[in-house]
């Protein structure tokens, strides 16, 4: 066995393993933590692809960013257990449909791959030294699909700013700091010296 | 035997080989940093700082290395015992995982990837796994809210440190971090931080605008790097000591160099994007490839991470804490914006302006 398939293999393991955690396992920090792993072992099957752009892509949208999101929002529920369990057998029904769906479409790509080949019709591209896997993808993506991506690029504008204007509320009588007008203070606008004579005080 | 070195198993033997040799190399000079950190420290408050063990107290790290060991690890009852002891083991394995495309001198790293940077990216964005872990599994109000604060802190400067980032991709045209070395050579006025060479005439827009990079790279990195005066996830004054309440003998002691890892990968990282890496400041009359070159290299290159070094234990001493809300200020509504602005220019540059 070469170096590649142990490689192979054991990442492979790795994400299933983890990936079945993710569902089975009963705190749901744990579940994220393996969801995390499962990320992460699926950027090294990236990388044994060849294509170390997406595998690096995922560690850091997905582990470094996204994932840190799930953890902070799970860690700070006060999750009760209990309940959790309660409804599990009112959902299983629609949960297996949904799988079985999911896993019909895995087995009708894999047999459309096996038969055709990847993506059939289009000749995939192949990275070469010369011309490495950031290039091309660059390429791609800014003049074939550039249109697509600024598109992508909006819809998340439009949930950012959606998320936004839900969230943002003016409170009034909140004290902020204003830092512009902190810095701009002058001494002569607050302080002021006045010569006082003995026993006759100031008058404003 | 040309053959084995050439498969598949020669060449794991020679990585982890190379692998060893950087961990070792880079934990022993931690000792010193840390004795040096402390040094700098001391010296600013007019103290001695550490001079009993060995000359100078030279010592005084592997002392406190072994002091750590020997003592007991106490797990709190509470606490959930795995996450509670992955959480230091993750981090400090992440912060040797980031040396590995660290180039010291010509040829000298241990991967030379294509994608460097973004390694590094991916990676020091795994680092505030470690502590969120650490601060949830301790099962304890203080190490909790440490945790929270380093995960918004983190993620909110790994933002504006990934644009900064940009610029320096827009100059060199690579993401490998040896190209990005090996083009900023033949002289001081070719490296980033003055704009990368070609200042003559538009490229003098450059200067500006990469010198506030730098500036800018530096300060977020310290919020990175959980450094005073960003060291909000365990500030003393309030949360008694962040992340790490909870953390006794071995487990603290892999917090803590994993941390220190951590800053001086800042360092390099920083000599290497904007100050040239281990290119000596006027081009030197010697053969690239032969052995007096290199070793003038690795020389430059230490001299540069000691220096960003000493920089970052002089912040320590003479800055005052930040509030929450004025590092959230910082990062978000100052750096986002201007580092935004500088990619925008360079890109401009890059397009009107000239070739590479």
């Amino acid at each position: 066995m070469t170096v590649i398939a142990i490689a192979f293999y054991l990442l492979a393991l790795v994400t299933l393993a983890s990936g079945l955690m993710v569902i089975t396992a009963k705190n749901p920090v744990h579940s994220v933590l393996y969801l995390i792993l499962a990320f992460f072992s699926s950027a090294g099957l990236f990388i044994l692809l060849g294509a170390e752009f997406l595998a690096m892509l995922l560690v850091v949208v997905y582990v470094g960013a996204v994932a840190v999101l799930f953890l902070f929002v799970v860690m700070m529920l006060d999750v009760d257990f209990v309940k959790l369990r309660q409804g599990f057998a009112n959902y299983l029904p629609i949960g297996l449909v949904v799988g079985l769906v999911l896993m019909g479409e895995l087995v009708a790509i894999s047999i459309a791959v096996a038969t055709k080949g990847a993506a059939a019709g289009n000749q995939p591209l192949v990275a070469t030294a010369a011309e490495p896997n950031i290039k091309m993808i660059g390429h791609a993506l800014y003049s074939t699909y550039i249109y697509l991506f600024e598109a992508a690029g909006f819809v998340l504008l439009v949930a950012m700013v959606g998320a936004i204007v839900l969230t943002l509320r003016t409170r009034p009588n909140v004290k902020r700091q204003d830092i512009f007008s902190q810095v701009t203070r002058r001494r002569k606008d607050a302080v002021e010296i006045v010569p006082v004579k003995t026993g006759e005080g100031i008058s404003e | 035997m040309d053959n084995f070195w050439a498969s598949g198993w020669g060449w794991t033997i020679i990585t982890v080989g190379e692998t060893l040799a950087v961990i070792m190399g880079v934990m022993v000079s931690l000792a010193f940093l840390l004795w040096g950190d402390r040094k700098v420290w001391a010296g600013v408050q007019m103290r001695k700082g550490p001079n009993v063990v060995g000359p100078f107290g030279l010592m005084q790290s592997f002392a406190d290395f072994f002091k750590f060991l020997f003592k007991e690890v106490i797990i709190p009852a509470g606490a959930d015992k795995a996450i509670f002891l992955l959480a230091p083991l993750l981090t400090f394995v992440i912060a040797f995982l980031a040396w590995a495309v660290i180039p010291f001198a010509p040829g000298w790293v241990v991967m030379n990837i294509n994608v460097g940077i973004l390694y590094l990216l991916g990676i020091s964005s795994l680092g505030v796994y470690g502590i969120i872990m650490g601060g949830w599994a301790s099962n304890s109000k203080y190490p909790f809210l440490g945790g929270l604060r380093s995960a918004a802190q983190m993620v909110s400067y790994e933002v504006s440190i990934g644009f900064i980032i940009v610029t320096v991709i827009l100059l060199t045209g690579s993401m490998n971090l040896s190209d990005i070395v090996t083009h900023q050579g033949g002289g001081i006025w070719n490296w980033n931080v003055f704009g990368g060479g070609g200042q003559l005439g538009l490229g003098i827009i450059k200067l500006p605008v990469m010198f506030g990079m730098m500036v800018m790279f530096y300060i977020s990195a310290l919020a990175e790097t959980n450094r005073p005066p960003f060291d909000l996830p365990d500030a003393e004054s309030e949360l008694v000591a962040g992340y790490q309440v909870e953390y006794s003998s071995t487990p603290y002691l892999l917090f803590m160099i994993g941390e220190y890892a951590n800053i001086v990968l800042m360092c390099a990282m920083i000599s290497i994007l904007f100050f040239g890496g281990w290119e000596f400041p006027v081009p030197l009359p010697l053969a690239h490839d032969g052995l007096p070159y290199i070793l003038i290299s690795l020389l430059t290159f230490i001299v540069k991470v000691v220096f960003w070094f000493l920089m970052f234990a002089i912040a320590k001493a003479i800055v005052p804490r930040y509030r929450y809300d004025q590092l959230m200020r910082l990062g978000w509504k100052v750096f986002l914006p201007l580092s935004l602005v500088a990619v925008i220019i360079i890109a401009g540059y890059r397009v009107y302006g000239g070739a590479l």
